[in-house]
């Protein structure tokens, strides 16, 4: 199969082919990391820039190393997502880094949509590292590399997401992903945070997720942010912690083989329990470690893309 | 000055007109109306062409004073002039906003040399702060035809409350914004199916239909006339149908967009951002229901020109609004007309006779006497909106590279042309 993709915008737009062969190519990138010399020189001569609209430590760290494994040029910029208020657009931004020559932009920004502006007025390639709650591509690319490791498929498995889906930009590249590759997925929530229709993404919704358990070959838990108790979402945290806190109790019908996993940061004690995210189950530490592989397999495919079409434009 | 149109295909409801005659126009008023006519003045061939009383677009945003990168009144009026108006009422959410004499003269000054009629309409609150009563009485001594507070909603019920109480003096209709901003806030696109996909946060149906139940039964307890403008929901078509149904002095108006585009189609293009904001299909179809029954008065534009800096962001930041006042007629002819929807009559009716009605503006039609605004157009032509050929300050179309059929071929207000195509 061939890479067709200049940027990686949404999983939305992949097909099933895509995304298995991103997670084949990541399968071979995984043992680098492993390696004394942690590095090969794929991209060797490529500059790449990490433009943090927003914050984050985990994936900007994990795009840093995966560029730097490969040996590409990575550059940090972290600026407010703001930058209205300085009176420089986003697009504006942009451009200023392009003119800087480089071959690829990463960008973390709160605002949906905000990958694919940028995609549309620049000429390299786009990586989408979270536009606001729209997508987080390579989360759901890495949450399947983990998942298709660990139960060696993907087709058939039970999959619950558990959480604020509404605001959750982790939710909708999961489901598209898993959808993809054929998994029954089922987002459980409060009421209040499942968004409206969200049905015709080809999920199914529940609001009891003790009813859920027992059925799940895994449980993907979303981060809980304590702001959403003050738009009364939800009127505490500790009603919270009691309808949806996934505790060892609750998993005491849980199958034997089930995955627990989590996006990061977890809130230990509010969404997920510290026996749980340190549990048996739990294969937090492996998405983390997925991470870089699957990030690795992006940029060496996304840039594949960037550079044959330079060549042919100077023949 | 003189001016005969001849040979043209007249339809006018009002007057039982439709049929081929000749139309004589002299010094702003209209001669005569029948077959056979001669003049020593200018001859306008009218031959394939329909005649048809002056539209008006009871709902524009001329951006002036205050925005004029935007907008301003001149640009504006030839923009509603290319789109077949000869006139329109300019809604009062300028910088200042029209509260007080000083703004409706210097409005209504600016507005002599433009090339439509300009009514406008004065805000409910002072300063458009949704606080305090604006002054009536002084805005309309000035010429204001309606007042609204058009971009807010009036969250304040007891001042909505007084408003309808203190506009029966002076029998002009409240023309509110209807918006629980405490339902649509942070929205920025219809909340449904599509608004999850994209991640874009959600406007519910819920924020315009509540304020409007809740005007409507203000209107029940308090008096006032009230219109209800930029319909979008099946279920807002349907609370003013029963508002009608009961005897209620409640119109409605409702924009091509909201039955041409939906929230499907907006994938984070900027232009395709408005408030109210696209529905889906079903709302769309009961909105030519509207039209088709009576239960939506007027087709308005909601012309809202912006700046591309406000536009060319991401989404959710960018500004609300679309211009439409190049299209509106062609949009309305493509989609109702020759899909035999609505015919000319009903067509007339809402896009000329009930803004008029709603607004307090006298219009007699095509008849002998008559002030001459009048609107010609070619029903069969078929060309494609192109943003270089945008009249418009603002370039912020949805429909650039749609093709439509049927084009304003001249547009006369007072007896001058004041909007002229010469390309055969």
């Amino acid at each position: 199969m061939e890479w067709k993709h200049k940027h990686l915008l949404t999983i939305e737009q992949l097909s099933k082919e895509d995304i298995e062969y991103i997670l084949e190519t990541a399968v071979s990138f995984k043992e680098i990391s492993v390696r004394s010399v942690k590095k090969v020189p794929t991209l060797r001569g490529k500059t790449i820039v990490n433009f943090f609209c927003e914050p984050s430590t985990r994936t900007r760290m994990s795009f840093e190393l995966a560029a730097k494994r490969l040996s590409a040029d990575m550059l940090n910029v972290v600026s407010s997502s703001s930058s209205l208020s300085k009176g420089e657009s986003l697009k504006d931004t942009a451009r200023n880094i392009e003119a800087m020559k480089v071959d690829m932009i990463i960008i973390r920004h709160s605002m949906p949509g905000s990958a694919q502006l940028l995609a549309d007025c620049v000429s390299c390639s786009v990586i989408n590292a979270g536009d606001g709650p729209h997508e987080h591509p390579t989360q759901g690319l890495l949450d399947a590399y983990t998942i298709k490791e660990k139960k060696g498929r993907i087709q058939g498995l039970k999959v619950l997401i558990v959480g604020d889906i509404a605001h959750s930009r982790v939710a909708r590249s999961n489901i598209w992903t898993l959808k993809k590759l054929g998994a029954d997925v089922t987002v459980v929530g409060p009421s209040t945070l499942i968004p409206a229709e969200i049905e015709k993404m080809g999920v199914n919704v529940s609001y009891y997720l003790d009813e859920e358990i027992p059925k799940a070959d895994v449980i993907n838990i979303l981060r809980i942010q304590r702001e959403r108790q003050d738009r009364n979402f939800f009127p505490t945290l500790r009603e919270y912690i009691q309808l949806f806190g996934v505790s060892e109790a609750r998993l005491k019908n849980a199958k034997k083989d089930l995955l627990i996993m989590h996006p990061g940061p977890a809130n230990r004690g509010v969404e997920i329990d510290p026996a749980v995210a340190d549990g048996p189950y739990s294969v937090i530490l492996d998405q983390v470690t997925n991470g870089i592989a699957v990030r690795m397999a992006v940029l060496y495919l996304v840039s594949s893309v960037g550079s044959s079409k330079k060549v042919k434009m100077k023949s | 000055m003189t001016c005969l149109i001849k040979n043209v295909t007249v339809v006018d409801p009002k007057n039982k007109i439709h049929g081929t005659m000749d139309v004589l126009v002299k010094d702003g008023k209209i001669a005569d109306v029948k077959k056979g006519l001669q003049t020593d003045g200018d001859v306008v061939e009218g031959k394939g062409r329909v005649l048809v009383p002056g539209l008006v677009d009871m709902h524009v945003h001329l951006r002036e004073p205050g925005c004029e990168g935007a907008e301003t009144i001149d640009s504006g009026c030839r923009a509603a002039a290319k789109g077949g108006f000869t006139g329109v009422a300019c809604m009062p959410n300028t910088t200042p906003p029209i509260d007080s004499a000083g703004t409706v003269r210097y409005i209504l000054e600016k507005a002599k040399s433009s090339a439509c009629r300009v009514f406008p309409v004065g805000t409910i609150s002072k300063e458009r702060a949704g606080k305090e009563l604006a002054p009536f009485g002084e805005l309309i001594e000035n010429g204001v035809y309606g007042f609204t507070d058009d971009g807010s909603g009036v969250m304040d019920s007891g001042l909505m409350r007084r408003a309808l109480e203190y506009s029966k003096m002076f029998n002009k209709a409240l023309m509110p914004h209807e918006e629980d901003e405490l339902l649509s806030a942070h929205g920025a696109m219809h909340e449904g199916g599509v608004s999850t996909r994209l991640g874009i946060p959600g406007i519910p149906r819920a924020a315009e239909e509540c304020m409007m139940e809740r005007d409507i039964r203000l209107v029940k307890c308090f008096g006032g006339r009230l219109h209800i403008t930029h319909v979008s929901t099946k279920g807002g078509v349907e609370i003013i149908r029963q508002a009608k149904a009961e005897g209620l002095p409640v119109t409605g108006e409702s924009a091509p967009h909201y039955w041409t585009l939906f929230d499907k189609d907006v994938n984070f293009n900027t232009n395709f951002k408005m408030y109210p904001p696209l529905r889906t299909p079903e709302d769309g179809e009961a909105i030519i229901e509207g039209l088709k029954d009576g239960t939506l008065d007027a087709i308005v534009t909601d012309h809202a020109p912006h700046a591309e800096a406000n536009k060319d962001v991401e989404y959710n930041v960018a500004a609300f609004g679309i211009i439409g006042l190049e299209t509106s007629l062609g949009l309305v002819l493509t989609t109702l007309y020759h899909k035999k929807i609505l015919d000319l009559e009903a067509i007339i009716e809402r896009m000329s006779y009930g803004p008029c009605r709603i607004l307090g503006v006298e219009n007699q039609g095509i008849a002998k006497g008559a002030d001459a605004h009048l609107t010609l157009i070619d029903l069969e032509k078929e060309w494609i909106v192109k943003k270089e050929e945008i009249v418009s300050k603002s370039k912020n179309s949805p429909f650039i590279g749609w093709s439509l059929k049927g084009q304003v071929v001249g547009t006369m207000v007072n007896g001058i042309w004041t909007y002229q195509i010469n390309d055969d």
